[in-house]
């Protein structure tokens, strides 16, 4: 369907927060007063925008509902062409609302929560440079497109971990995951020749038409490399170092950024190849693996962790899991794992932002273990984290509940194996979550000196309350009222098998799970006085403590030998390198100390030689002459 | 008469004349052995051109001549000069221009 009516302002989602941070970020100081509200501005008239076009498509038949918009032809070199062109069709319209609606949200919020810092304006700036990023990313219609939003979440992502980047942690941690996210970017990038190679194109259109003339070896590959590629970006195992390191960044950061929208966009991109993985099966498992993998990890390290940043930054890579998860199973599960993406973007942003503000009257202080009885002085942050709490756990009727226990319903559809392996992993959520939840704002006060908690100002709990509205609604929304299943139905397919347990033995075998984790948590944690001193734990705690020890993994595997060689380098470049140029140099020159010997300056030594030359000639003439 | 003994008359006027520069210390004494090197060539060309029985080799015995007299003058000057300056005409003494 050709871009009309509304539709024809697709590109404007796109260039108004690009707009916003282009004149934030070169305009400089000038802007410094007014910046933040432009900021706000663009974001909010995109979402705007984006709530007018569903209207419109909501008008549309299903068939007719995915609309183009090419803008030029932007690259045309030989066979190979890639316009800049845009689809929006249902998948794409659900991740512009995320993005744009949390993404005003989260605006809104950082105007009170940056407003101390000296340089908010740049904050904006690349707070919109990350949304006119995501955006291109979900609405490219091929994938060099989305390659170029891709890359720039990318660094969007660097800059804004770094923001504070006198820090030296947080300069390390910027480099970290960008580092770590180029790793994946190989994948995607290698994927892209490998598609241009069997294909000829990488539109959509193209690759998703022929997908299944190409052969399974071809299309595995390719699937692989493209869950390289989302492993890298979503924090998955294993490339999930990154993630916990990036709570350096501010937490309106944390929030949009590693729990909302970018790490979502492995997800995306699984999603939108499901022509490619509903034929290639080794890469759909590989997929279901490293879900299911990711999972258990993250919530392992979050039920460990007391620095309630990082404790959420485990929970998002574990959920992130589950998305995974279900997009591996695929069309059982696709539209599961969107749905489950959509309300983990609404309720985790509300808990990072309900975390924020608790770090916002505790003076920025992130341990668990001074907090404690917070629900006595932040009234709404503990209401809306609540919200939160309870939608992640998947308590009904809050929102988590139905996408979470519909991928579980999915997983059983599939095999047992990983639906048990998925309920384990939706105790160990209830266990975490629980723990956080108390030894935020239950219990007793264990507050330092000086240390006087507040609510915080209204700029700050209108989008927590907004938040949390979503958190418990949303999910009874999408289902019943938007019929999410019919909605995403054109676009990735959807199944139903009969499965080894029904669906209300499903959400009885998991809600028990889950709250059983809980009352551990509250056993351990409420019943129990919370240590204000770190102890010492079991070998599980303390390997969750160093985060399963990915980072010295890593280290062993890609940092070490990346020295050695760089170090071999640096010495072939010094020893033989400059060795073979500054050998020939101090040749020539020993050469030249001998030969100068002859220049003895007598003019009777100079005839001599001269006769002794002519003789020579003459008899080589001669010789040559006889023969 | 041979032109064979001219040109073997011609051949040990050459060897005198570059035994001579190789042996003799005198600058002007060099240049005279120099001289009677090229005239030697000059007999040389002579002989020859009446055995080929054209008038080549006397042509070239001109150019021979003129190159001869161009010489001697700039080599003289140069000598003198090198006179002026070190009262010796001996070609030992300059050897400035050694490593």
């Amino acid at each position: 369907m050709p871009a009309e009516g509304v539709f024809s302002l697709i590109w404007l989602l796109i260039a108004l927060p690009l707009a916003g941070a282009v004149i934030l970020l070169c305009a400089g100081r000038r802007t410094n007063s007014w910046g933040p509200y432009l900021g706000v501005l663009t974001v909010s008239a995109s979402a705007v925008l984006g709530w007018v076009m569903l209207w419109e498509m909501l008008q549309v038949s299903p068939e007719q509902r995915t609309v183009e918009q090419n803008l030029y032809s932007w690259l045309v070199v030989g066979d190979f062409q890639a316009d800049m062109a845009f689809q929006l069709d249902q998948l794409s319209m659900v991740f512009v609302l995320l993005i744009t609606t949390v993404g005003a949200l989260i605006h809104v919020y950082s105007i009170g929560y940056m407003s101390h810092d000296r340089d908010r304006r740049k904050f904006f700036g690349y707070l919109n440079l990350f949304v006119a990023a995501m955006l291109i990313l979900v609405l490219a219609n091929n994938y060099l497109l989305l390659y170029v939003g891709w890359e720039g979440v990318g660094l969007a992502s660097y800059l804004l971990i770094g923001f504070w980047q006198y820090k030296p942690s947080a300069a390390a941690a910027a480099k970290k995951a960008f580092v770590i996210n180029r790793v994946g970017d190989v994948g995607l990038s290698l994927a892209i020749m490998l598609m241009f190679v069997t294909f000829g194109t990488v539109s959509f259109e193209g690759v998703f038409g022929s997908a299944d003339e190409a052969s399974q070896g071809t299309l595995n590959a390719i699937g692989l490399l493209l869950l390289l590629a989302a492993a890298g970006k979503s924090a998955q195992f294993p490339l999930q170092a990154w993630l916990l390191d990036a709570m350096e960044g501010p937490t309106p950061v944390s929030a949009l950024i590693h729990a909302a929208t970018m790490v979502t966009a492995g997800v995306y991109l699984i999603t939108r190849s499901n022509a490619i993985f509903d034929i290639a099966e080794l890469a759909a498992t590989a997929v279901i693996v490293v879900g299911v993998i990711t999972v258990f990890m993250g919530a392992i390290i979050g039920s460990a962790k007391d620095d309630i940043k990082k404790s959420l930054a485990g929970s998002t890579m574990s959920q992130i899991g589950y998305m995974v998860a279900a997009v591996g199973l695929g069309p059982i599960g696709y539209v599961f794992g969107i749905f489950h993406l959509l309300t983990h973007g609404v309720f985790k942003a509300g808990l990072f932002l309900g975390a924020g503000s608790v770090m916002h009257g505790m003076n920025d202080n992130v341990n668990m273990r001074r907090y404690g009885a917070l629900r006595t002085v932040m009234f709404i942050t503990f209401i809306t984290f609540a919200a939160g709490w309870l939608s992640i756990l998947g308590i009904p009727p809050f929102s988590g509940f139905w996408s979470k226990d519909e991928i579980i319903h999915a997983a059983f559809e599939q095999g047992v194996v990983v639906g048990v392996l998925l309920v384990i992993a939706a105790g160990i959520t209830g266990f975490y979550m629980t723990r956080m939840f108390i030894m935020t704002f239950l219990g007793k006060a264990r507050w330092e000196e000086g240390v006087h908690p507040h609510e915080s100002p209204k700029v700050m709990t209108i989008p927590l309350i907004i938040l949390a509205l979503g958190s418990t609604f949303l999910g009874m929304a999408l289902l019943f009222w938007g019929d999410i299943e019919s909605w995403l139905e054109p676009v990735v397919g959807f199944e139903s098998k009969p499965a080894a347990l029904s669906t209300a033995a499903t959400i009885a075998i998991s809600l028990t799970v889950v709250i059983m984790g809980a009352i551990v948590a509250y056993v351990m944690y409420w019943r129990r006085p919370v240590p204000i001193e770190e102890p010492r734990g079991s070998w599980l705690t303390r390997a969750a403590r160093e985060e399963l020890y990915g980072n010295q993994v890593n280290d062993a595997l890609v940092v070490k030998p990346t020295y050695v060689a760089a170090r071999a380098t640096a010495v072939l470049d010094a020893k033989v390198v400059d060795g073979v140029v500054n050998g020939s140099a101090a040749f020539v020159g020993a050469l030249s100390t001998r030969l100068r010997r002859y220049q003895t300056g007598f003019v009777r030594s100079y005839a001599l030689s001269m006769v002794g030359g002519a003789v020579l000639v003459v008899l080589a003439l001669v010789l040559v002459r006889a023969s | 008469m041979n032109p064979a003994n001219y040109v073997l008359l011609s051949a040990v006027l050459f060897s005198i004349g570059a035994v001579g520069v190789l042996v003799r210390r005198n600058a002007i004494v060099v240049f005279m052995s120099v001289e009677l090197m090229l005239n030697a060539a000059n007999l040389a060309f002579v002989a020859f051109a009446r055995m080929n029985g054209n008038l080549d080799g006397q042509t070239v015995a001109f150019f021979v001549m003129v190159v001869a007299a161009a010489e001697v003058v700039v080599g003289l000057a140069i000598i003198v000069t090198i006179f002026r300056t070190r009262r010796s005409a001996s070609i030992d003494e300059p050897n400035l221009l050694k490593y």
